[in-house]
């Protein structure tokens, strides 16, 4: 386990960073959208347990505590927020979401 | 109780507010009872204050009450605060007791108007903004007021605001009064520039000890302040907006263009008579428009067709004579015929209102007639007013004031033969205006039958206005009538005393019977040529000469035509011309470029989600790459 880099974990939450945020750009359908939006968080919650390890604090892994229930809440909402959607538009496809336009 | 004054002019504003919160939703009666019940409280509470006062003077003969500092920049630091004394209180007496009285009349006589709470708004802030005007500590505060009684008379003037051509008669009231108030703000800002305060007391010590007599700085100061006052008070050359202010409802007419609002001109001198003592020619010049008014508006009256532009140029003439009073030093003078032109144009004002609906509007005196016999109480009322407007011997409280003015005209030491002649021919010219008036209007035959009757609350103002038009005056006997003159004593509290070069014609019988002759003369003469020999009369107008004169008259002597010729033709000429000058391309580039960004930015917002990520996407990308490759 300590021999693999600090940097290597870095790298890979930068990827999956890069994947969910394309995804959330790329993708229209709402259900994907809150997918890529977990892969993100999850992508930033590495982030921080390698940067825990790197200083050999716990620190890191306890913010992933905090980012996994604040995932969870942000699931609740998005799937009620997605509900709604459906039942006022008709469809999932957030480019439908398009009244506040100037 | 002097520690409620601060209640006077917030009564009256405290109605405007609840008014203006209320509006629609309440009703016409609750509307009456708010406007007019705010005026009478404050009416009350002038009562107690002025009753406090005169029972145990406060030390200086003045209180002061400071109720907050409004600002502190760069040494200006007006405060909220107001001043009384013995000139003041007379004004807010007759504010509020007047105001009172007509608010009364107004509950029934605008009962049937549209936009009735909107008419008690505006004169609920006229009120309050009056009553600042009058009472407040520094020019500033004074001038708040000052601006709020022009708006509001702008306001009223076009209150029936659905003919263009009462909007248009505000318009210019406001226009034209404005010339006036550029040169007072001015004038504010040469005494704040020069003596670094605008408190009038203060500022009124420190003219005096920085100034000698005839000193550039005081004339100037003296001359831009009666560019204000001449403005208000609707003196030559900037009379022609207050017959136009006719527009408006007769108690606008009887508060604003008579009795209070075009005497602000006249309290603002009197109030700072100092600057005038100081500048002798300006002092000269007030009294010589003064006397040039009194006389082009007297004969100017005299051609009017239409009962209310006959009041108005009388309106014009008598505040001609305060003024006179005022360039003759005769301060004292000045505020007693203020009071009495107050009770007695009030008067006729609300007496012709009452004519005027009971007849469907008729304006013009001559579709008038035999109308003594219908509205016996406003024939009596009335013709109590034009006896005073008139200075009908010893009955009348208007006697009493002008013949204080044309005695001390002769009899100051700045009087002249020359003003005490125009005074009397003044004088002369009243009594025939304001009886041709009550002969043309109330004699001879009924030519418009009576349609509506007056009511009580429009009734009780006449009588209660009608009493002080002959009672108001006793408060100021002259000498020879045995000199009982406690509003003399009073006054002299507060403003220097006339002097007098001590000639015996003009402070003995000599002047008044002199005037008394005159006036007499002047109402025999109405008699006979309006009522007595009617139809030689109007054989001899209907002449090429006395016809050409009448028109000239009737038209205010070609003022409007005059002003319209040099200053508003070349101002719509100018703007016509400088519609395609250089600077129209630059503004036009201006909202051009305006316009353009606006659609460009507007295009960013097309509401997807997405293009919104992206561009922050974009930006943290930017960002970070600037961060890691600097």
């Amino acid at each position: 386990m300590a021999n693999v880099p600090y940097s290597y974990g870095l790298l890979l939450a930068a990827v999956l960073f890069g994947i969910g945020f394309a995804g959330l750009l790329v993708r229209r359908n709402l259900i994907v959208v809150l997918a890529c939006i977990e892969i993100m968080l999850n992508a930033a919650g590495l982030a921080f347990v390698v940067a825990g390890a790197r200083w050999g604090r716990p620190d890191g892994q306890v913010m992933f505590l905090f980012v996994l229930a604040m995932a969870a809440a942000e699931v609740a909402v998005g799937l009620a927020i997605a509900i709604r959607f459906r039942q006022t538009l008709g469809s999932l496809d957030v480019d439908d979401a398009d009244e506040m336009k100037g | 109780m002097l520690g409620l004054l601060w209640l006077i002019p917030a009564l009256p504003a405290a109605g405007f507010v609840a008014l203006v919160l209320g509006g629609r939703r309440l009703s016409r009666r609750v509307a009456a009872m708010v406007g007019a019940g705010s005026v009478g409280l404050a009416a009350l509470v002038t009562l107690l204050v002025a009753a406090s006062f005169i029972a145990s003077p406060p030390p200086g003969d003045a209180y002061r009450q400071v109720l907050w500092t409004w600002f502190d920049v760069a040494g200006l630091k007006p405060q909220i605060a107001f001043y009384l004394d013995a000139m003041s209180l007379i004004f807010i007496l007759v504010i509020t007791f007047v105001g009172f009285l007509i608010h009364l009349y107004s509950t029934e006589h605008m009962e049937r108007e549209e936009g009735f709470t909107r008419f008690f708004i505006y004169m609920d802030l006229f009120v309050a903004s009056m009553l600042v005007l009058v009472l407040a500590d520094n020019l500033l505060l004074l001038y708040v007021g000052w601006e709020g009684v022009g708006l509001c008379s702008y306001l009223l003037i076009s209150f029936w605001q659905k003919d263009v051509q009462n909007v248009y008669a505000g318009r210019k009231a406001f226009i034209i009064t404005r010339v006036g108030d550029t040169a007072l703000i001015v004038g504010l800002f040469l005494l704040f520039t020069q003596l670094h305060t605008l408190e009038i007391q203060p500022l009124m010590a420190s003219a005096t000890a920085n100034w000698p007599v005839g000193s550039g700085f005081a004339v100037a100061a003296a001359a831009l302040l009666l560019g204000g006052a001449v403005g208000k008070s609707a003196q030559l050359p900037l009379q022609t907006w207050l017959p136009d202010a006719m527009a408006g409802p007769s108690p606008v007419s009887a508060l604003i263009h008579a009795a209070t609002m075009v005497t602000a001109g006249v309290y603002l001198i009197a109030r700072t008579n100092v600057l005038y003592e100081l500048a002798p020619d300006v002092r000269l010049a007030v009294a010589i428009i003064g006397t040039a008014t009194l006389l082009y508006a007297g004969l100017s009256a005299l051609a009017q067709h239409d009962i209310k532009r006959v009041l108005a140029y009388s309106t014009i003439s008598q505040v001609g004579y305060m003024f006179l009073a005022l360039g003759v030093s005769g301060w004292d003078a000045a505020v007693f015929h203020f009071m009495t032109h107050a009770f007695f144009k009030a008067l006729l004002f609300l007496g012709a209102g009452v004519i005027i609906e009971s007849l469907a509007d008729e304006h013009d005196i001559f579709k008038m007639g035999g109308l003594r016999h219908r509205l016996p109480a406003v024939f009596w009322t009335f013709v109590i007013g034009a006896a005073a407007l008139a200075a009908l011997p010893f009955v009348t409280d208007g006697f009493y004031s002008k013949d204080l003015i044309i005695a001390t005209s002769l009899g100051s030491v700045d009087g002249s033969i020359w003003l005490y002649l125009g005074a009397l021919a003044g004088a002369f010219i009243t009594a025939l205006y304001a009886f041709r008036l009550v002969f043309i209007v109330f004699f001879g035959e009924q030519q418009t039958p009576v349609t509506r009757l007056p009511r009580r609350r429009e009734k009780l103002p006449l009588y209660v206005l009608g009493a002080l038009s002959v009672v108001g005056g006793l408060v100021w006997m002259p000498g020879w009538l045995g000199g009982f003159h406690p509003l003399e004593s009073f006054l002299d509290t507060a403003l220097p005393s006339t002097e007098l070069t001590g000639s015996a014609f003009a402070e003995g019988a000599g002047s008044a019977l002199l005037t008394i002759v005159i006036v007499l003369v002047g109402i025999e003469i109405a008699y006979l040529l309006w009522l007595r020999w009617r139809t030689a009369t109007a054989r001899f107008a209907a002449r090429p000469t006395p016809r050409a004169i009448q028109t000239f008259w009737l038209h205010g002597w070609g003022f409007d035509w005059l002003y319209e010729r040099v200053f508003v033709l070349p101002a719509k000429w100018f703007a016509r011309v400088a519609r395609g000058d250089l600077i129209e391309p630059a503004v036009g580039g201006i909202a051009w470029l305006h316009l353009r960004g606006w659609r460009a930015l507007s295009a960013t917002q097309n509401g997807l989600l997405r293009t919104y990520l992206t561009a922050a996407g974009v930006g943290v990308v930017i960002v970070l790459a600037f961060v890691v490759l600097r």
